[in-house]
């Protein structure tokens, strides 16, 4: 057999597997015993691509969440099947997997998201089919889907009142750092007007690109204007990159303290607690949030998942956003999704974090601000918070300031 | 003036790490014109070496001798990149030279794979790999602090240089490669064995790119998609420095590291970096073959 040949037969054979993979796959989730007795819904997250690293924690949440509905004798008495579908970091893939789970597996519902160009990509196929999407990350507000619940921090139950406890306790001196996407953008816009508002001043603010490692520039600019706050939207790697390069400059929280709004507990595993140590984060919700059921949530977590693993905003929004569904559907009777929409309002669970309510005008959640200072163990702190669970408005209709912010 | 100084230390830091991304990719794609696409994914292995030896430090090393993981990651990491280097030379890459398009797929391929395989063994998360105490905090010099991580980098890159051009230029084997990429024919007629010398020639080169892991640990994120941050910025180097010459990957992974940090400092990162691309194409309508154009009869 000639080299190319062999070449040809392996990867044909490569294909044979994969093909075949996907026929028990598809097989396993159509198996037809006890139909009746079973509902299917959608879980669809980056298991492949850049984001995996946040979004399998996530997934693992919302499975548990799944077993322990089933365990508790199921939604109507039936137990849910949960359907898994890479969306591979890519949006394009995010709408092509949530129309074949609407479509072909019949959910009502699926569970997913991370980026807001996955919940965009995803948005039409869900309102063309008349899907619901429950989405768990904070996000950048100017949005109300009739087919999206946003689990979620809306802009005014995590930026606003961040900035107004920096303004208090930190300085008003601020420079806006964010990576180059719609969440920085959006969330430095709200930032801008509310420093216009209280009289601080924004001395600088930078982009730099998803995926950006070199800080070297953007430190050389921080030690230049010397600001009291940097309020940090940058996601993903990049945060490991700047941490560790400001704590090597030698900026210490002494100087300037960092604030960020996407950095949870498994981002500061990656990061290496010494160079963020001393540093903010704003939140609904911390490891060491102090309730009941935070305590039972991440002793389950370590449990099923081991004990280095660490839970976090995203993860706890994953885990609770199952519970909500599950119970809307219970007062509904029914997962026909106008009648579970109709049933969602008011709809109360005791979430590690508190009590969540939805709020059925903007199927957005209330939920409790906090504020924790990361701790030498990779921990927050709790240094502030709400008080109450905080109503969303994700047009921050409630402030003047904010009357010029549109949708990005 | 200050200022200036600091971006200038910024732009030769960039530049030794671009340097040291490209410099397996000088040999492997310089030298032996294979268009490996998974040369970030051996990035990524000597990253994971690295974040391996210091777990193995943490559980079976007193703490004193803690810092020594560093120094033990360096040759580690080249000889465990090195080594998964050869095995896909001898797999794949040795079927398809000459035929760079299938390579460019098949390493693509590859790249994928090891990528899942690192998230299989891994994890998704990132993971933390601390950095040694006598590479944390800066140097005070006049007014301008200069973080011990990047000057350690900088001289890393000088050492391994410095040891490939010796290994190239001052050695028997080093002539037999260099005779090996200019004319394979009339190397294996002198009775040179070219399949030996493919295969040390790839696994040295995956080797550099394993070093360039150990050195990425000190500066940013090391996780399953590490590769794909980097495998663009070497390529970029070592098409600007000219293929198939040592001393342009050099100039070029200065150049663009300098032109890269001014252009940024100048506007802002998004657009430096487009600036740097723009510049880039230009200068390649002016230069096709790059800084350092190799010439020899035997390429016509």
């Amino acid at each position: 057999m000639t080299s190319k040949k062999k070449l040809i037969l392996s990867v044909n054979l490569f294909g044979i597997v994969i093909a075949g993979c996907s026929a028990i796959a598809a097989y396993e989730a159509n198996d037809e015993s006890g139909e009746e007795e079973k509902i299917p819904v959608g879980i669809l997250h980056s298991l492949s691509g850049t984001m995996a690293m946040s979004e399998t924690s996530v997934m693992d949440a919302e499975l548990m969440a799944i077993e322990e509905i089933n365990e508790a004798g199921g939604v109507l008495g039936k137990e849910l099947v949960p359907i898994i579908e890479d969306g591979a970091s890519q949006p394009s893939t995010f709408s092509e997997r949530a129309s074949k789970l609407l479509q072909q597996d019949g959910v009502d519902v699926i569970f997913g998201g991370w980026t807001s160009a996955s919940r965009k990509a995803m948005l039409p196929v869900l309102e063309g089919n008349n899907g619901l999407l429950f989405y768990p990350i904070q996000y950048e507000g100017m949005e109300a889907s009739p087919n999206i619940f946003y689990n979620g921090a809306a802009p005014n139950q995590q930026i606003v009142p961040a900035v107004d406890w920096l303004l208090e306790n930190k300085g008003d001196e601020f420079f806006l750092l964010g990576s180059d996407y719609v969440f920085p953008r959006l969330a430095n816009q709200i930032i801008s007007a509310q420093l216009e508002e209280n009289d601080a001043t924004l001395v600088d603010e930078q982009y730099t690109p998803m995926g950006h490692t070199d800080y070297n520039t953007v430190i050389s600019r921080i030690q230049e204007s010397k600001p009291s706050v940097i309020f940090n939207t940058l996601n993903g790697d990049s945060n490991v990159a700047f941490f560790q390069q400001l704590a090597d400059a030698g900026i210490t929280p002494d100087d300037v303290t960092v604030l960020s709004a996407s950095v949870a507990e498994e981002e500061i595993t990656g990061i290496g607690a010494d160079a963020i140590e001393g540093h903010y984060a704003s939140w609904n919700y911390f490891q060491s949030t102090d309730t009941a059921e935070n305590e039972a949530f991440a002793e389950n977590y370590q449990e099923a998942y081991g004990s280095d693993r660490v839970t976090g905003d995203p993860i706890e929004a994953g885990y609770f956003m199952v519970h909500l569904w599950a119970k809307a559907v219970e007062e509904a009777g029914t997962t026909d999704v106008d009648e579970v929409r109709a049933a969602a309002d008011g709809i109360q669970f005791d979430a590690p974090n508190g009590t969540v309510t939805i709020d059925g005008d903007t199927q957005h959640v209330h939920k409790t601000v906090r504020i924790g200072e990361v701790q030498e163990d990779g921990q927050f702190e709790e240094v502030w918070n709400s008080g109450k669970p905080v109503e969303p408005d994700p047009y921050l209709e409630e402030f003047d300031w904010a009357s010029d912010i549109t949708e990005p | 003036m200050e200022n200036f100084l600091t971006q200038i230390f910024n732009g030769a830091s960039l530049g030794s790490i671009l340097l040291l991304i490209a410099l397996g990719l000088a040999i492997t794609f310089g030298l032996m014109r294979v268009i490996n696409m998974a040369h970030g994914e051996l990035i990524m292995i000597g990253a994971y070496t690295a974040y391996v030896i210091q777990l193995i430090f943490v559980t079976y090393v007193p703490d004193a001798m803690f810092d020594f993981y560093f120094i033990l990651a360096i040759p580690g990491a080249f000889l465990i990149a090195a080594l998964v280097g050869s095995l896909l030379e001898t797999g794949v890459i040795r079927h398809l030279y000459g035929r760079p398009l299938d390579s460019l797929l098949a390493t693509f391929g590859i790249g994928l794979i090891l990528q899942q395989a690192a998230r299989s063994i891994f994890g998704a998360p990132n993971v933390g790999v601390t950095n040694p105490s006598f590479l944390s905090g800066s140097l005070s010099v006049f007014s301008l602090e200069l973080p011990y991580s990047r000057l350690f980098i900088l001289g890393l890159v000088a050492l391994c240089f410095t040891a490939l051009a010796l290994f190239l230029y001052k050695t028997a084997y080093g002539r037999k490669i260099r005779a090996v990429m200019q004319n394979r024919d009339m190397a294996m007629s002198v009775g040179i064995s070219s399949r030996r010398v493919d295969n040390l020639t790839f696994a040295i080169g995956s080797g550099f790119a394993g070093v360039a892991g150990v050195a990425l640990t000190l500066l940013g994120p090391i996780g399953p998609t590490l590769g794909l941050t980097y495998i663009v910025d070497a390529f970029m180097v070592v098409v600007v420095g000219g293929v198939g010459a040592l001393v342009g990957t050099v100039a070029g992974a200065m150049g663009i590291g300098v032109f890269n940090t001014l252009f940024e400092y100048w506007t802002n990162a998004s657009m430096g970096k487009v600036l740097v691309f723009a510049l880039i194409i230009l200068f390649l309508q002016w230069r096709p073959s790059g800084l350092f154009p190799q010439t020899s009869r035997s390429l016509d």
